[in-house]
This record gives structure tokens, C-alpha cells and sequence, in this order.
């Protein structure tokens, strides 16, 4: 560990946070891959149990060195945690050793009893994930039925009486309109509006193309988070729009292996939730513990150690910028040293435009057939072309809008 | 502030990093970084001295910084990181 040995002790927070901690300040615990929905975009391609997934002893284990290590919470993932049986046991078991949980859930599982269950506990953060202010637009990505599942859910807890629990958005090209509805939906049920930022993981990679926000709209999700961003958690996850100008409130580093990292269902610990590839795998935790993984593994270490900022060197806006989201990057073929393929200032679409070969994904968890929870990402692009009443060009030509079948096109 | 007699809110780990350490809150759930090893050794050591004065000299805090340390320990006050000295907290113990 000649790395920790020589860091400075003195010098600003970011900079100490570079050098990475002791242990993770924002642990995220994904339980299980298997989930009743099959979104889209799912970051952890999450779809089937894996047989390897930890055992309850394991997990307990796992909580006993958390707490050992003084992580005082960690985000509970998955997949879709609440269906693995033992979660409710879990999170009791998580509670009573001071290891705080804020878990993720579509809300499957979130039952009037369950939610009176939440509303006792005292160290508990409930997330639901909506990605969508209606139906519609939800429903095209996390599929039929998600957004009803989502909102009985949300008023099982306010029924109960649990108090301010987080509505957590993934901020897509359909949805950037929709900021105040989500904020008008956060307020009815009492709750908190959480937004984040779609990276194209897992297999979000298959659909970020389609589903990530227009340039124009990136600038309209800024200027929202800089007039409301007090009231609005964002996971720090928009750091790369600080260079529109300002600085958003928040950590405005990428934090992977420094201060954020991954443990998976079967205990391998990634370097972010957002970068299940090899290339970011630490190691696991079931040979000698997650606190080893996490302070000797050469990745980290390589993670911690001061980084160039390559063709973003030069730009203005490097220090609050940083050149965004390594994992953003490493997904879409770009180099990590290089600008963010969302860059604000342009540079990403030139380099999306340029060479890059986008990486495999080395693991996938999805369902191998469709099941009826698939979403069927079609009506909302078609929508979006129509930007008139068919009649009108109807009006003009009889033929507009009608194209040779193609046997009859060729020549 | 100096005068007066202070300790760790008893909801408040400290954990140890390389730079300071990280005070978590469990009531609040704020989390606050002590970046200064001395101010970590002062918060721990609030509860065993008379009063903060006391304190920040057992600590070895020359004097011209006790203000700038007090305003500090005012911040961790704002967010109930440590809390005055009552007869209360003198009995719980
Ligand atoms: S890789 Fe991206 S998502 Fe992960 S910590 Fe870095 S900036 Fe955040
Ligand atoms: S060039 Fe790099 S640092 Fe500058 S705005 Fe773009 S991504 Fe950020």
C-alpha cells in the first residue's frame, strides 16, 4: 500500500476523496439479479437469480465486517431485492448492527403490511424507481404495469405512515419534460425526488442511444437542477453539466473505487454500480473478506492513484467537470482519460462520431425469453416524428405518408 | 463557545481516515468530514475537560487558533455533531 503511505494528510476533500478512504462511503449492495420487471435500461442486466448468489450466512458475514468497518449505510440493490426470500431478515440484521439501509425497489413487494413494517423501523430508506411521470412513458421502459405497481407501493408507505421515502428517477429523453410532474408526484405521496443520471451499463448500453437526452435537453435538466436542485437529490450524478457554468451542489468527482463501489449478488466487488464489466473487477469478497478487496485490490489502487485528464486537460471547465463518468465512457468505446460521451461543451459527440469499439458486456442476466413484463419501446418514438395531424398532409398529396411496398419499389 | 463545556452528541461515530476522520449522525444521517487530524483529537477529547478552552490546550492547539477551531466546533454544533455539556448528559454517564 505504498500509494496510502504517501498521500498527503492536508489539502482539499475531492482531493483527499481521490486518494480513496478507509472504506466506501457509498457502498451499493445489489442482493440478488433476479427481478419480476425487465427494464430496459437495467444497469446490472438483471433478470435471472444466479445460482452463486450469497447465501444468508454469507450475507450476514458481510454485514458483520461492514459494521467493523464502520460503513454506516449501504444502498440495497438488485435486481429486485424484495423477492429474495430473506431479504426482510436482512435488512433487520443490517439494522441492528448500526449498518443503516436505503434500498431500491420497483415495488413489487411493498404491501400495506410491509409498508407498516418500513414505517417502524428507524434506520431505513426506502427508494421506488419510476422512470416516467405517467404510465406511458414509465411503462415503455420498465414495462407493463410497472407504474401502477410503483405508485401502490408509494401509497402503501405514506398509509402507513412512512415518512419521506425517495422517488428515483433515471432522467431519459422522454422524461426530461416531465421534472415538475415528478415533482408533483413526490409531493403527494410525501416523498423525496430523487434523479439520476442513464449510463449506458448494462443493458442500458442497448438502448442509451435512443433513450439518452438531447443536448438541448441537458441544458434544460441544468438549468431545472440549479433552480430546484436544494429540494432534489441527484446522487451527485450530473457532475459533468457543471460545465455549463456552475457548479451543481454535491460531490463533483467520479468516486469509483475511491469513495463508491459495487458488491454483486455473487460478492464480486466492482469498482462503481455502474461498471459490472471484468475490466472493473476489484475481486471478491468470499476469500479474504470485503475489506481486503477493498484496500489492496491493484485496481483500486490504480483507481486512487492521480489521474491525467487526457484530452480534457485543457479545457476550462476541468476542475468541476472532471471529464465525467468513467464508466459513461468506457461503455460507449471512448478513451477514459478523454471527454464524457455527454460532454456539454461538444467534445463527446466528436468522439462518439470518431473510431471506438464498444466493449462486450462480460456477464448478462437476462431473461433468456420474454416474459409479459417486457417493455415494448415503440409507441413513444413513433409519437415523437408526428408532428402533425396525418390530415393535413393528406391535404396535399393523397399519397403522403404511403410507401411502395418494396417489392413494387425495385426497378 | 470556549468557555463553555461540550461533547460528542452520544448519536456520533467517529471512523478514522488517512486525512481526519468522517462523523456520521445517526439521527440525521449527516455525514461530516473532520479534515483535520487535531480537530478530530479535540472532538474526542471535548467530553474529558473542563471546557472547550481546556480542551483545545490539553490538545496542543496554539492559542492564536482557538477562535478559528471554535467556529468550526460551531458547525458541528449547527448539525448536532456535538452538543453542550448539561447536567443531564453529566448523569447519564
Ligand atoms: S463511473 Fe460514473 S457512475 Fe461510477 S462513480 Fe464514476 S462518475 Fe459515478
Ligand atoms: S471537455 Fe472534458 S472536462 Fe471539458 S466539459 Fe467536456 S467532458 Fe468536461
Amino acid at each position: 500500500m505504498t500509494e496510502l503511505a504517501e498521500r498527503p494528510t492536508t489539502g482539499s476533500l475531492v482531493q483527499q476523496f481521490e486518494y480513496g478512504l478507509d472504506a466506501p462511503i457509498c457502498l451499493t449492495w445489489e442482493l440478488t439479479y433476479a427481478c419480476n420487471l425487465e427494464c430496459a435500461h437495467c444497469l446490472s442486466s438483471s433478470g435471472r437469480r444466479d445460482p452463486r448468489e450469497l447465501t444468508t450466512a454469507q450475507c450476514e458475514a458481510v454485514i458483520d465486517e461492514l459494521q467493523r468497518m464502520q460503513v454506516f449505510y449501504v444502498n440495497i440493490g438488485g435486481g429486485e431485492p424484495t423477492i429474495r426470500p430473506d431479504f426482510w431478515h436482512l435488512l433487520e440484521y443490517a439494522v441492528d448492527r448500526q449498518v443503516g439501509v436505503k434500498f431500491s425497489t420497483n415495488g413489487v413487494r411493498i404491501t400495506p403490511e410491509r409498508a407498516r413494517f418500513l414505517a417502524s423501523t428507524d434506520y431505513v430508506d426506502v427508494q421506488i424507481s419510476v422512470d416516467g411521470a405517467t404510465a406511458e412513458v414509465n411503462d415503455y421502459v420498465r414495462g407493463p404495469g410497472s407504474f401502477d405497481t410503483a405508485v401502490r407501493a408509494l401509497a402503501n408507505l405514506q398509509d402507513a405512515g412512512f415518512r419521506d421515502a425517495k422517488i428515483s428517477v433515471v432522467c431519459t429523453r422522454h422524461n426530461i419534460d416531465q421534472l415538475d410532474d415528478f415533482k408533483a408526484l413526490a409531493e403527494r405521496f410525501g416523498a423525496t425526488l430523487r434523479l439520476t443520471r442513464l449510463r449506458p451499463s448494462g443493458r442500458g448500453a442497448d438502448v442509451w442511444d435512443e433513450l439518452h437526452p438531447l443536448p438541448e435537453q441537458q441544458r434544460q435538466l441544468y438549468d431545472w437542477l440549479m433552480a430546484h436542485g436544494d429540494r432534489v437529490l441527484t446522487g451527485d450524478s450530473f457532475f459533468h453539466l457543471a460545465a455549463f457554468g456552475e457548479s451543481l451542489p454535491g460531490l463533483n468527482l467520479c468516486g469509483a473505487g475511491r469513495v463508491v463501489c459495487l458488491i454483486d449478488p455473487v460478492g464480486d466487488v466492482y469498482a462503481c454500480p455502474f461498471a459490472i464489466h471484468e475490466t472493473f473487477l476489484a475481486g471478491n469478497l468470499l476469500t479474504g473478506g470485503f475489506q481486503q478487496v477493498w484496500q489492496t485490490s491493484s485496481l483500486f489502487a490504480q483507481l486512487r492513484s492521480p489521474q491525467t485528464g487526457g484530452a480534457c486537460a485543457s479545457c476550462s471547465f476541468y476542475d468541476s467537470c472532471r471529464g465525467g463518468c468513467m464508466a459513461a465512457k468506457f461503455f460507449t468505446g471512448l478513451p477514459l482519460d478523454g471527454p464524457d460521451p455527454e460532454c456539454v461543451q461538444g467534445y463527446g459527440e466528436l468522439a462518439l462520431a470518431g473510431n471506438r469499439v464498444v466493449p462486450a458486456p462480460s456477464q448478462d442476466h437476462s431473461k433468456t425469453a420474454p416474459t409479459r413484463s417486457q417493455p415494448v419501446m415503440l409507441t413513444l418514438t413513433r409519437r415523437e416524428e408526428i408532428d402533425a395531424a396525418p390530415v393535413t398532409a393528406c391535404a396535399s398529396n393523397p399519397l403522403a405518408g404511403y410507401t411502395l411496398p418494396r417489392s413494387l419499389a425495385r426497378p | 463557545m470556549l468557555e463553555e463545556a461540550w461533547t460528542l452528541s452520544p448519536s456520533v461515530a467517529l471512523r478514522p481516515e488517512p486525512f481526519g476522520a468522517l462523523a456520521y449522525h445517526f439521527g440525521n444521517r449527516k455525514l461530516t468530514f473532520l479534515k483535520r487530524r487535531e480537530l478530530v483529537a479535540l472532538v474526542r477529547g471535548l467530553d474529558e475537560h473542563i471546557d472547550v478552552r481546556a480542551a483545545l490546550t490539553a490538545t496542543g492547539i496554539p492559542e492564536d487558533q482557538h477562535d478559528a477551531y471554535a467556529v468550526a466546533l460551531r458547525g458541528l454544533a449547527d448539525a448536532d455533531m456535538i452538543r453542550p455539556r448539561t447536567a443531564t448528559t453529566e448523569d447519564a454517564r
